[in-house]
């Protein structure tokens, strides 16, 4: 019989990240992540793992790539400026093909910013957000459940992909108590001949992003590509909510989505035709079902706590023909059904 | 002429470490970086640590070190190596990590990370190459470079009022109660190339007995960024670097001591 536990967002990360197998965790306090990392000083120990506070979030994300590279699950968990510090070390990881797991519990920026939950990172977080050509995956979680499944999923899709994925929250989900249906402990995990366990019985294995030689260096890039183009063809995932007879489709993820969805409930109670898309990976986009809707004619409202960043998606996705609204909240002030909902009576 | 069979001769003294690759190295004449690998490696030769070392490259001249040895190696970001190596050395205790980095690496960009791992007792090898430059990107202002002396971006020489004074990395990190071994050594004639050896030595061996940190800082010649002559940089390393960074012993907990006492012979 599966069991129901009440639980804090972050913490539901926590323990998703134990049922996965993660190794070893390393993290610099920052709200509204904190209890996360709390919680993991205590639970990594207990469960003969490594946990460490890092002296600074450069120090995390590269302790996890040291632990990645010996072959552990490792995960490190940030919020927003912390998240920017890493970025360079995200960079190397996806340059080396390591497959860490960064969990990123967003709030309000620029700069300190505030730290009200915000989904300002949104750019960042998908279009690289480090130097070079590469992509990380990006699951966000719109519920306490998913907090943990979605983490236990990045472990499995780094593996998969030797590739960083993140977490994509926010610091409203990251507090939320929700009932938690706890899951299975992963058995099954990928053999990893890559990682330096001593250079016994086999050849040495280096583990690098660097090529010395700029005629060799196309030819990885060419691959990373192909691996990215690989994952958008495979990995897209969203929710689907009363799209089938939608005329107008609310675009959301994250906090967003739940209010999203009161809104959207609010709109069928008055018999609006209003459906939910809901992407679940935020890279890889879900551009297909987007382009689908609207070339049914569909309206698109899009509703996120961000100055206006996915919906630079939505755009792409849907072309300049379809009217697109954006609905919004920022700085670290939570979006409303009411506002959405009031977006999508003028649409009306 | 018939080429050499080294199986013929009888009484070779000199020849390439087993955990030495066979490639040419990339550095400049009279480097000192390949002094230092070859000690390393002669070490982890005569301790039996291939199948266990792990080469923490940073970023620096010696950012390709594992290329050099036949061990499993990673690269990592400038200054990084410390908490790349910490994380390795946590998750797998059984295995040797050591960092190979230069000045600006370990003093400048990463001076936190080498500075935490030290406090934290971190169970590791560092070995620390001060050229008092930085030689990978063309000789400008290092933390260590003398005062008065030339660099790329000091062209009048340093100046404290603009730059600010050199750090004696090994004086500041022996003030911390983590590290066991931290030592300064030059390789500016052979009798202290055989001292540095045996300094590095005693930095595995002290990961080996379960000891923290320990750090081996090695004076080394850079002469193509000093523009000095090769065989002058020598004599200018003793006469301007060792008076502002003596050479010696800055930190040995009583193990290290017991350890020093069973040197091999
Ligand atoms: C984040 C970052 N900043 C700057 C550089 C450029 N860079 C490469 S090596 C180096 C200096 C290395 O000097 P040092 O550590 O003294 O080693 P050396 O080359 O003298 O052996 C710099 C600044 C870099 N690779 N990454």
């Amino acid at each position: 019989m599966s069991r129901k536990i009440l639980m804090g967002g972050n913490i539901a990360i926590a323990e998703g990240a134990i049922l996965a197998g993660c190794g070893a965790y390393f993290g610099y306090p920052i709200t509204p992540q904190n209890d996360l990392l709390e919680h993991m000083s205590h639970r990594m120990p207990e469960e003969g793992r490594v946990f460490l506070q890092t002296e600074s979030e450069l120090a995390a994300i590269n302790m996890v790539y040291g632990a990645v590279a010996v072959g552990f699950r490792a995960m490190t968990s940030t919020s927003s400026p912390g998240f920017s510090l890493q970025q360079e070390g995200i960079s190397y990881m996806a340059g080396s093909e390591m497959p860490g797991v960064i969990v990123n519990v967003m709030r309000a920026g620029p700069g300190l910013g505030n730290i009200g939950g915000a989904q300002g990172d949104y750019f960042q977080s998908t279009k690289g957000g480090g130097h070079g050509d590469y992509s990380v995956i990006n699951l966000a979680p719109a519920s306490v459940q998913e907090m943990m499944d979605l983490t236990m999923l990045s472990f499995e899709l780094a593996d998969k992909y030797r590739n960083p994925v993140v977490v994509l929250a926010d610091g409203f989900l990251g507090q939320v108590m929700e009932p938690v249906v706890m899951r299975e402990p992963v058995t099954k995990f990928h053999e990893k001949k890559w990682a330096l366990t001593g250079a016994k019985d086999r050849p040495k294995n280096v583990i690098n992003s660097f090529e010395m030689n700029p005629a060799n260096h196309p030819g990885r890039i060419k691959q990373l590509l192909h691996k990215f183009e690989k994952i958008k063809a495979n990995e897209v995932r969203y929710e689907a909510l009363n799209l089938d007879d939608a005329e107008i489709v609310l675009v959301a993820y994250g906090s967003a989505a739940r209010s999203a969805m009161s809104a959207m409930d609010m709109a069928r109670e008055r018999k609006l035709r209003v459906g939910l898309l809901r992407p679940v990976t935020v890279f890889p986009f879900p551009y297909q079902p987007l382009a689908d809707l609207a070339e049914k004619g569909c309206k698109f409202v899009v509703a996120e706590m961000s100055g206006g960043q996915m919906i630079e998606d939505v755009r792409i996705a849907v072309g300049s023909d379809n009217e697109i609204k954006l609905v919004n909240s920022y700085g670290g002030v939570p979006l409303t059904a009411d506002d959405i909902f009031e977006a999508i009576d003028i649409l009306m | 002429m018939k080429p050499i069979d080294y199986g013929e001769l009888d009484n070779m003294v000199f020849g390439r470490p087993d955990v030495m690759e066979d490639r040419p190295s990339h550095f400049c004449a009279g480097c000192g970086h390949g002094i230092v690998q070859r000690l390393i490696a002669e070490v982890i030769d005569e301790l039996n640590l291939q199948e266990r070392a792990i080469c923490v490259a940073s970023i620096g001249c010696t950012v390709t070190a594992y290329h050099y040895f036949k061990v499993d190696g990673l690269e990592s970001a400038h200054g990084r190596a410390p908490a790349v190596a910490t994380a390795i050395k946590r998750c797998r205790p059984d295995l040797i990590p050591f960092t190979l980095q230069g000045d600006g690496d370990l003093a400048s960009i990463g001076t936190a990370e080498i500075v935490h791992a030290c406090a934290r007792g971190e169970k590791l090898t560092v070995i620390f190459v001060n050229n008092a430059t930085y030689g990978m990107t063309g000789g400008q202002l290092a933390p260590t470079t003398l005062l008065g002396m030339y660099s790329t971006s000091t062209i009048k020489g340093r100046n404290h009022h603009q730059s600010g004074f050199p750090i004696r990395v090994c004086e500041m990190l022996a003030t911390l109660d983590g590290p066991s071994y931290i030592a300064r050594v030059s390789l500016h004639n052979p009798a202290n190339v055989r001292k540095a050896k045996k300094a590095i030595d005693l930095a595995f061996r002290a990961q080996l007995s379960g000891l923290g940190l320990a750090l081996v800082e090695v004076l080394s010649p850079c002469p193509v960024n000093w523009k000095i002559d090769p065989v002058k940089a020598l004599d200018w390393m003793v006469e301007n670097m060792i008076p502002q960074y003596p050479l010696g012993e800055f930190k040995v907990t009583p193990e290290i001591a017991l350890l020093k006492k069973g040197e091999r012979a």
